[in-house]
């Protein structure tokens, strides 16, 4: 009955990601070099819209700080690259600020083991403390998203403000080589490419794992009610600081790919606007759906790489009305499209077509009724 | 009436302060193992209140809740309560709609509720036993699957009460469990509700009088934060003051118009 | 002494200049629950309204008028923020109450959207608004210390706004209908309020103060199109600490920022001095989760 449809449905799936993941790993064989980076690059920005999705999507809590932890462990990452190139001695940005000997905090990252656990722990870290001292009081919603955002500014100001330390606007960047090997060559930037997309297949299974498990159930009963998930026994705020906490080790993850195909990391690429633009990713590719994530990603980045160079302007305003369009017309993305059926379809509609946009009010929780 | 038996919950002078207005003032009440007790009072009486206090929803000013004859509770945050074993249903359905009706079970269930549980649970064939038993009694058999939103308001009741089993707490706490129900939703709540008070001890705030004497147990009456009456309903129906503050208002049309 | 009445005074200075930006979202934030990340480029718009009201004057009007362009410029940026502020309830923000979130996204999304639009029409570079001679110089205390008269008239424009917008709130009958939705949307309706009415006057006055918020930047400095992102944040952060539906809160909160920003920027330098203080707000907001001054209710959620 019902049960075999389902392992019907199943196998249909298992076989199309086996497709999609053979066709990524065999993208070397069609694309030139140059397109080969970009989509690495955008592969690395997928990895950050699945951890995005996690605790968005799934848990409901909006972060506009992913662009920090996507840039912590990109530094991570550039800083070891950095050192590498240096070969032992001083980074040259630290000699123009006048430092005379390598920063304490600087020494781990001489080794390569540790700088990509710290480019996974730093951020994870941050994060975790961050949720600690929100979710622990119940700071939520739109409070902890203004939080974030804070962080965003401050970040960024710090790395701008100890040029000495972190390379100031610049960033770090004036490296060529990962472990002795080139990173121009297009070797070197092939194997990057193929560690690229197993780290993708990794975070996916891995959250696929999460969001299936009673654990990702939760996460969604969070979503739909904090409160009442409290009074059937469970902390929420553990939950949240977990999810919140494994997200941004996987944005930190994707930082230290991004810079590796990219060669540069700057104040400027994880500032307020990066970080929005990766909630864009998932908001069009559908919250909820990691696939949807992933592909929104890489399909938005796609576009902008297409247009943007040749239409700045109107890259912007199209930016913008994405915007508007992702939550207004698609609040479940593209791959809401995809779920449309029969009788569901009413609820895919803008607010406007289903009926009169007051009704909304009364049935949505978020604070429906503002107090006070 | 005091202290016979061992008492699962005793609330001690519980005092409840929102911003100056004093909801509930030097309460008590003390619910016996196995105990059915309704909890009925004029709107306003504190009722929905002390389950606030109890569940930890509120923090009283002053006074204390005893789980168990040991633990205090009133220091405690809602989760550890819950798994302590007290469980709430609100007046309002409160349920995951965007959930199937099984998966709002599944993580009712009684389990442990740490992240690292989860991560790893594992769905055995003696749980999904228990779910489908549950699911059952609730009478929703054929809608395991469907998403919780899309359920009848009675039915989403339902889901809720049956939800509360899972969790299996020692205290039930059942805020109108009929309110906005048809009669024959109502009738069905009742045998539900009969079926729960074997095996637990419930606390039922409740309004519909007729409900509430289909139920021969012991009724405390609230009045202005204050408790004003608690015995059999014979008793509590003959007892003035109670019929005071609850026909009051009648009594003086009665008087107003014959006056007239 | 003189030292600590200067500090004082810069922290007095940023705190109004927080203030006046945070007014705004205090209403469309703090009473309606919308994120209105547009709110920054409703300042940048008031900002250019003042800078095309000056040349309006210095092309149109004699040159001895032109001290006084300033004087219609903040009725001027009021009015254009406002009108784009209702354009923007009634085509988008009303489709959107009860999803802050969501309203969040698409608010930034018309912010870039206005951003662009004004270096299409401005162009990209920064701009600059002559402000009038009157508030030129300062009042001198203590012998040395210069207090710099614009940054007195923003202060002094704050406190009128401040009590406008109490007048309006407490002591009016529109005023009156909207704390009255704002606090039982479905009462206020059942007794003959408009609510939709309501929301959209609400959301437009929130807006007319940004643009008048940008019209006081104007004397800071020059303007660009993307002026209003600087602010932002600093502004949402301020209705975040201040706590959430009283105006009071939203004073204490940008006095309490603008005051530690001061003093921290003071000891230590710029950059760190933002991190303390975001350190500092959320130490805070762990002994009082919902800032300072909090309105409680009974209700979940």
């Amino acid at each position: 009955m019902q049960l075999t449809r389902i392992t019907g449905n199943r196998l249909w799936i298992l076989g199309a990601y086996l497709v999609a993941a053979a066709a990524l790993f065999s993208a070397p064989l069609v694309f030139s070099d140059f397109r080969l980076n970009l989509l690495a690059k955008f592969l690395a920005f997928a990895i950050v819209a699945l951890g995005l999705d996690l605790i968005w999507g799934y848990t409901g809590i909006l972060s506009l700080g992913h662009g920090i932890f996507f840039g912590l462990g990109a530094y991570a990452m550039a800083m070891y690259l950095k050192l590498e190139a240096s070969g032992g001695k001083l980074p040259d940005f630290m000699g123009w600020s006048g430092l005379k000997e390598l920063p304490l905090f600087w020494m781990p990252f001489e080794n390569f083991g540790a700088a990509v656990a710290l480019g996974i722990l730093i951020p994870a870290l941050l994060a975790l403390g961050l949720g600690y001292f929100t979710f622990r009081n119940r700071i939520r919603g739109v409070y902890f998203t203004i939080l974030t955002q804070a962080l965003v500014i401050i970040t960024t100001t710090l790395l701008v403000g100890q040029q000495a330390f972190t390379g100031g606007t610049n960033g770090v960047t004036g490296y060529s080589t990962l472990l002795g090997y080139s990173l121009a060559s297009p070797e070197t930037k092939r194997v990057l490419y193929w560690v690229t997309v197993a780290v993708l297949i990794g975070i996916f299974i891995l959250c696929r794992y999460l969001t299936g498990s009673r654990f990702g159930k939760v996460l969604r009963a969070i979503r739909d009610g904090e409160n009442r998930v409290r009074f059937i026994g469970y902390n929420p705020a553990v939950y949240q600081m977990v999810i919140f906490t494994v997200s941004a080790a996987i944005a930190g993850i994707a930082g230290m790919l991004f810079v590796l195909h990219v060669g540069i990391i700057s104040p400027s690429m994880l500032g307020i606007v990066p970080s929005i633009e990766m909630v864009l990713w998932v908001a069009i590719g559908g919250r909820g759906t990691l696939i949807g994530a992933a592909l929104g990603a890489i399909l938005m980045n796609w576009a902008k790489s297409e247009f943007s160079t040749a239409y700045p302007e109107g890259w912007l305003f199209f930016m913008g009305a994405m915007f508007v369009i992702a939550v207004v017309f698609l609040p479940k993305g593209v791959a809401g499209l995809f779920q449309w059926r029969g009788k569901d379809r009413k609820k895919w509609l803008p607010a406007w077509a289903r009926g009169s946009g007051g009704k909304l009010r009364t049935g949505e929780k978020e604070g429906s009724v503002p107090q006070g | 009436m005091a202290n016979k038996g061992a008492a699962i919950l005793e609330c001690e002078d519980v005092t409840v302060e929102f911003d100056g207005f004093k909801a509930v003032q030097g309460m008590n009440l003390q619910l016996q193992k196995g105990e059915l007790r309704f909890l009925i009072g004029p709107n306003g009486a504190g009722k929905t209140t002390m389950l606030d206090v109890i569940c930890g929803k509120v923090r009283p000013s002053a006074g204390s809740v005893t789980f168990g004859g040991k633990v205090d509770i009133t220091r405690k945050h809602e989760h550890q309560i819950a798994e302590l074993g007290i469980g709430r249903k609100f007046q309002a359905p409160s349920i995951f709609k965007d959930m199937t009706v099984m998966e709002n079970l599944e993580i009712a269930m009684r389990q442990k509720r740490s992240v690292m549980a989860t991560l790893f649970a594992r769905m055995n064939s003696e749980d999904e036993g228990r779910l489908n038993g549950q699911l059952s009694m609730i009478g929703l058999s054929s809608k395991g699957s469907w998403r919780a939103g899309g359920l009848s308001h009675g039915e989403k009741q339902w889901l809720e009460i049956g939800m509360m089993l899972m969790q299996e707490p020692e205290v039930l706490l059942l805020d109108e469990p009929v309110a906005g129900m048809t009669d024959k939703e109502t009738d069905k709540t009742g045998e539900l509700l009969h079926e729960i008070a074997r095996a637990r001890s419930v606390v039922v705030v409740e309004h519909d009088m007729e409900f509430v004497r289909n139920f021969a147990s012991k009724v405390t009456v609230m009045h202005e934060g204050k408790l004003l009456k608690e015995g059999s309903m014979e008793e509590v129906q003959g007892d003035d003051r109670v019929a005071e503050v609850y026909l009051g208002r009648r009594r003086e049309e009665h008087a107003s118009r014959s006056t007239a | 002494m003189e030292l600590f009445i200067l500090q004082l005074f810069n922290g007095l200075s940023i705190s109004s200049i927080l203030l006046l930006v945070a007014l705004g979202l205090a209403i469309t934030f703090g009473l309606m629950k919308v994120i209105n990340m547009a709110h920054g480029e409703l300042i940048m718009i008031g900002a250019y309204a003042t800078y095309l009201t000056q040349n309006l004057f210095l092309d149109y009007m004699p040159a001895s008028m032109f001290n006084w362009y300033f004087v219609l410029a903040i009725p001027v940026s009021f009015a254009i923020a406002f009108a784009i502020g209702l354009v923007l309830e009634m085509g988008l923000i009303r489709f959107l109450y009860g999803r802050p979130l969501d309203s969040l996204l698409a608010t930034w999304g018309v912010g870039l959207v206005l951003q662009q639009l004004a270096r299409t029409i401005f162009g990209a570079p920064n701009v600059a608004v002559k402000s009038p001679a009157w508030l030129d110089g300062g009042m001198q205390i203590f012998g040395g210390t210069l207090l710099p008269y614009k940054r007195l008239f923003i202060i002094a424009l704050v406190i009128a706004c401040l009590v406008a917008m109490y007048v309006y709130i407490y002591r009016s009958l529109e005023g009156r209908r909207m704390r009255a939705v704002m606090q039982n949307r479905e009462m206020a309706a059942c007794l003959g309020v408009s609510t939709r009415r309501v929301d959209a006057m609400t959301f437009a006055i929130g807006s007319g103060i940004a643009g008048i918020a940008g019209c006081a930047l104007t004397l800071l400095g020059p303007i660009g199109p993307s002026l209003g992102t600087y602010y932002i944040v600093d502004a949402f952060m301020v209705v975040v600490l201040g706590g959430v539906g009283k105006l009071v809160g939203t004073v204490l909160g940008a006095t309490g920022i603008g005051m530690f920003n001061t003093l921290f920027e003071y000891w230590t330098n710029a950059s760190l001095g933002k991190v303390l203080v975001f350190v500092c707000i959320v130490a805070f907001l762990q002994w009082k989760p919902s800032g300072l001054v909090a309105m409680r209710t009974r209700s979940l959620d």
